[in-house]
């Protein structure tokens, strides 16, 4: 590496310059592993995969990826995506048979868990190991070894300066030494030199290169972190009407997903109440109904047998216990219904958890009472906060908060359909073995009686539910930490000026020695000349500047 | 919190005064360009007068003239008589060399230091239009569209005025600076306007003030950058015509295509950083708010593709054969990925980021 300055040189000052002249690349280990290599004439397998993985590695190939990344995202953005809005997946998929089935084979509506996107990262980040790894090497080495030795004629470097002290050689060489590694940048200094010169070399920000290789290991270690997290975590959601409350176990939760490494007993083994949930709408303005603010009051048990704490979970306010954080997701209406049989007796009674459909919570809910004779029955139901009877639209809410709340209900009675063993969502009603009885429509406090010897549906009131989801991610900590060794690496990489100076003084007889100053870019934005000419300035206030020079 | 009616108010005015300073200062950079147009063409009569200091292949006319837009203290070469090769296209002044320069109308100058001055007021008109409508909703004032419209703009002059304030040869910028930043105040207070509220609680936290802040000066600095290249593309296409054959125009007065290239380069150098550090913030805040710190919310996977077709940018320019015209056309998409985010992704595709506040 510590090359002489010859011209055939790679490394050496002189090699750079023409490089540079003619427009290529100064990084020289970025250099040797530019694409276009031709194919090995002989196909034996070592070679091959030795040829396949220069290409791998490759910067072109590297460049291909990512824009193959961000192309491949595109489709995650613009289709519905079924880890995050199932429902509108089904929706285009109804709306269009024969493209959502191509989309879906081609995992389109699965984009980022898709083997297609995975291989392209994949390969993007073997890429990244294949050319970060030898350049660590390569700059390993670099640090150790000194700056080449000034190149003979300095004048032909691309910034150059040149002006008459008088000075002694030597004393010029000190001073120019020093005010290099005050700069610093790394300093050498030459032997003497036939024609009584001696030069000075200096080289200055190797941490250009070290951010950079640390900026791409931080990228591996990102993802290496988010692969912990979904191997070692875990979520769940819950729906909790004011009033009832939640144990930390699978059993419990609405949903939980996991990573295939979890042990669900080892599940923190805390219970939360939800004692009140505060929601408050803009009431006037161009925004009326626009959410303001939710806050729910929680009684927090952190273990069986602890004393209850009261916390706070608020939007952008999670609460946190031993690495496992409950967010405030969402919040709804469960209106308290009550279902009795012909005789009178209670066969079902409860808040009832409704979907929101809207902006203005136009809800919907189903109730099922398979315990009831003579035949099972099925509510389908409509909740609005504030209702309207739209001449066009029908039933609508026109405001998310309780102004006017009404309940319209759709009854059946038949088969419900789930003692089939099928699962079936608490949120739909099959009425394919139903018949509908009666449509009505309640007021808080109010009954609707069924015909026949069916019983009877009162609405009792209002609950509202939150939507809390809980989540475990052990890459949490770790992506956020190596996002910002990440940065810290980019910074240094774009901003630390890769580059090289070098001093010669020549004697041209007593009282006058000849300085010469050049310099090499060698990274991009180098501000070369504005540094040189800093330089300059420098040596001229301390040595003297003599005028005449012929 | 109340909203204060009449502070809005004083903020709807004072955009609109910020609007016809910066036509002001729009009208006098273009006239600034215009005069020192029909300099050149008085040059261009002369031909072979405007040669700079020896080197043949520089007689062009935009390298002479560049001395105008990247008016740099030209300290050219050592102290003592020093002398500085420069081989790359040389962006300082060779001073004393070539005398016409300094004939260039003064007019033009003055005009063009008008220009400055009405963008100086026009920011702090537009400034003060921020602050009013931050006080009058009692938050940072960037919480919909409007608002970031008129902040994205404010962070549009800012870098301009900043680059001018470091000393940075960039007037000749101000046309092209200011003429996007009329159009995004323009679609504003037509198009987007949004009266004064208060935020949906998803965007009340820390984060949304430091992360949309960054990723609304990212987009000045994007903005400006984008602006740069397409600069740099005219002039790289521009000088493949011989000097003598091509009409002369206004581009002659800015900087080399090299010049404008280097500093597209170093513009979006230093906003990638910003941008990487606006994901990260971004991320912090959807943990907080949503439960997850990525969920390639379309909002999310095109800040995302943002950052990796930029990325994309910066490794082309550390390859061979990819640097010039097409890494400037990178860098174009990448600023169509921004605006794609920006205008289609926040008003027409549903996600969880549904805060653009226009109806
Ligand atoms: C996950 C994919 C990658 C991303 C997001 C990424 C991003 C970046 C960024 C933003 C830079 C600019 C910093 C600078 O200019 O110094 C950079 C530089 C660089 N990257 Fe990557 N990179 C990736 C993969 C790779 C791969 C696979 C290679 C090798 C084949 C590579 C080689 C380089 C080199 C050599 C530089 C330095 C360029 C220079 O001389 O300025 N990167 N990378």
């Amino acid at each position: 590496m510590t090359s002489d300055a010859g011209p055939a040189s790679h490394a050496g000052p002189a090699s750079d310059a023409e490089a540079r002249a003619a427009g290529e690349l100064r990084d020289t280990s970025a250099a040797t592993r530019q694409g276009g290599e031709p194919m090995p004439p002989a196909l034996r397998p070592r070679e091959l995969s030795r040829w396949a993985w220069r290409q791998l590695t490759s910067m072109r190939t590297a460049l291909v990826l990512l824009f193959l990344l961000a192309l491949a995202a595109v489709p995650g953005s613009l289709l519905p995506q079924t880890s995050i809005d199932p429902g509108r997946v089904a929706q285009f998929i109804q709306a269009h048979p024969a493209l959502g089935g191509l989309y879906s084979r081609l995992g389109l509506f699965e984009v980022f868990r898709s083997p297609w996107f995975a291989a392209i990262y994949l390969l993007l980040f073997t890429s990244l190991v294949g050319c970060v790894l030898p350049r660590i090497r390569v700059h390993a080495a670099a640090l150790r070894v000194p700056p080449p030795p000034a190149p003979r004629n300095l004048d032909r470097l691309p910034v150059h300066h040149r002006w008459t002290v008088a000075e002694p050689v030597e004393e010029v060489v000190q001073v120019g030494a020093r005010s290099l590694g005050a700069r610093r940048m790394r300093v050498l200094r030459g032997p003497q030199e036939a024609a009584a010169s001696r030069w000075v070399s200096a080289e200055g920000g190797y941490l250009r290169e070290t951010g950079n290789l640390l900026f791409h290991m931080a990228l591996l270690l990102i993802l290496f972190s988010v692969a912990a997290g979904g191997l070692f975590g875990w979520k769940a959601n819950v729906i909790v009407p004011v009033g009832s409350g939640f144990a930390d176990s699978v059993s419990q939760y609405d949903s939980f997903s996991s990573g295939p490494y979890l042990d669900a007993s080892g599940l923190p083994p805390f219970t939360i109440t939800l004692r009140s949930l505060t929601v408050r709408y803009q009431t006037s303005g161009q925004q009326v109904g626009a959410p303001r603010s939710f806050v729910a009051d929680v009684g927090l048990r952190p273990e069986p047998g602890t004393p209850v704490e009261a916390k706070v979970i608020a939007v952008n306010h999670p609460l946190e216990l031993s690495g496992v954080k409950v967010f405030l997701t969402g919040n709804g209406y469960a209106p308290v219904i009550t279902v009795r049989d012909a005789k009178g007796h209670v066969a079902f009674s409860g808040p009832v958890p409704f979907l929101p459909r809207d902006s203005n919570m136009t809800s919907t809910g189903v109730v099922k009472v398979p315990d009831l004779s003579p035949s099972q029955i099925g509510v389908s139901a409509l909740f609005l906060p504030t209702a309207l009877i739209d001449p066009v639209r029908g039933p609508i809410s026109i405001y998310p908060d309780l102004k006017n709340p009404q309940l319209f209900l759709g009854v059946y009675s038949g088969d419900l359909g789930i003692d089939s063993g099928k699962p079936s969502s608490v949120y739909q009603l099959d009425t394919s073995k139903m018949t509908l009885r009666t449509n009505g429509r309640l007021a808080p406090g109010q009954t609707l009686t069924l015909p026949g010897d069916l019983g009877s549906i009162s609405f009792d009131g209002i609950r509202r539910y939150a939507n809390f989801q809980v989540a475990y991610d052990p890459g949490r900590v770790p992506v956020l930490l190596a996002a910002l060794l990440a940065i810290s690496g980019l910074l240094l990489s774009l901003f630390v000026r890769r580059r090289r100076v070098w001093l010669r003084a020549t004697s041209h007889g007593p009282g006058r020695t000849v300085v010469e100053l050049a310099g090499l870019a060698r990274s991009e934005s180098a501000f070369l000349e504005e540094e040189l000419e800093e330089i300059t300035g420098e040596l001229s206030a301390r040595l003297s500047v003599v005028r005449d020079e012929e | 919190m109340a909203i204060n009616a009449t502070l809005a108010q004083v903020s709807n005015y004072l955009i609109y005064s910020a609007m016809l300073v910066y036509t002001g200062a729009f009208i006098a950079y273009a006239a600034e360009l215009a005069y020192g147009n029909s300099f050149i063409r008085r040059q261009a009569a002369v031909p072979g007068d405007v040669v700079g200091a020896g080197s043949g292949e520089q007689t062009v006319p935009s390298e002479l003239v560049a001395v105008a837009g990247e008016a740099r203290s030209a300290s050219s070469g050592g102290p003592a008589g020093g002398t500085s090769a420069r081989r790359a296209a040389p962006t300082g002044a060779p001073s004393g060399s070539a005398t016409d320069v300094d004939e260039r109308p003064a007019r033009a100058d003055r005009v063009g230091r008008i220009g400055v001055s009405l963008t100086v007021l026009a920011f702090l008109l537009h400034a003060g239009a921020v602050l009013t409508r931050g006080l009058a909703a009692g938050r940072l004032p960037w919480g919909n569209m409007y608002e970031f419209n008129v902040a994205g703009a404010l962070a549009v002059t800012g870098v301009f005025l900043a680059l001018l304030v470091l000393g940075k040869p960039v007037r000749y910028l101000g046309l092209f600076v200011i003429g996007p930043v009329l159009l995004i105040l323009g679609l504003a207070v037509t198009v987007l306007y949004t009266q004064a509220e208060q935020l949906v609680p998803a965007l009340k936290s820390v984060w949304l003030g430091i992360h949309v802040t960054a990723a609304i000066v990212s987009m000045g600095l994007f903005t400006v950058g984008m602006v740069q290249t397409v600069l740099y593309l005219i002039q790289s296409h521009r000088e493949k015509v011989a000097a003598a054959v091509r009409s002369p125009n206004f581009m002659d007065r800015l900087p080399s295509a090299a010049a404008l290239d280097r500093a597209a380069y170093r513009m979006h150098a230093f906003v990638f950083p910003l941008w990487t550090f606006a994901i990260v913030a971004g991320a912090i805040w959807a943990e907080n708010a949503w439960g997850r710190y990525w969920g390639w919310d379309p909002k999310e996977t095109w800040a995302f593709i943002t950052w990796v077709v930029y990325a994309g940018y910066l490794h082309a320019r550390a390859t061979v054969g990819w640097r010039g015209h097409k890494a400037a056309y990178i860098a174009l998409v990448g600023y169509g990925t921004i605006l794609f985010n920006y205008l289609v992704v926040n008003i027409w595709i549903v996600g969880l980021h549904s805060y653009a506040g226009v109806s």
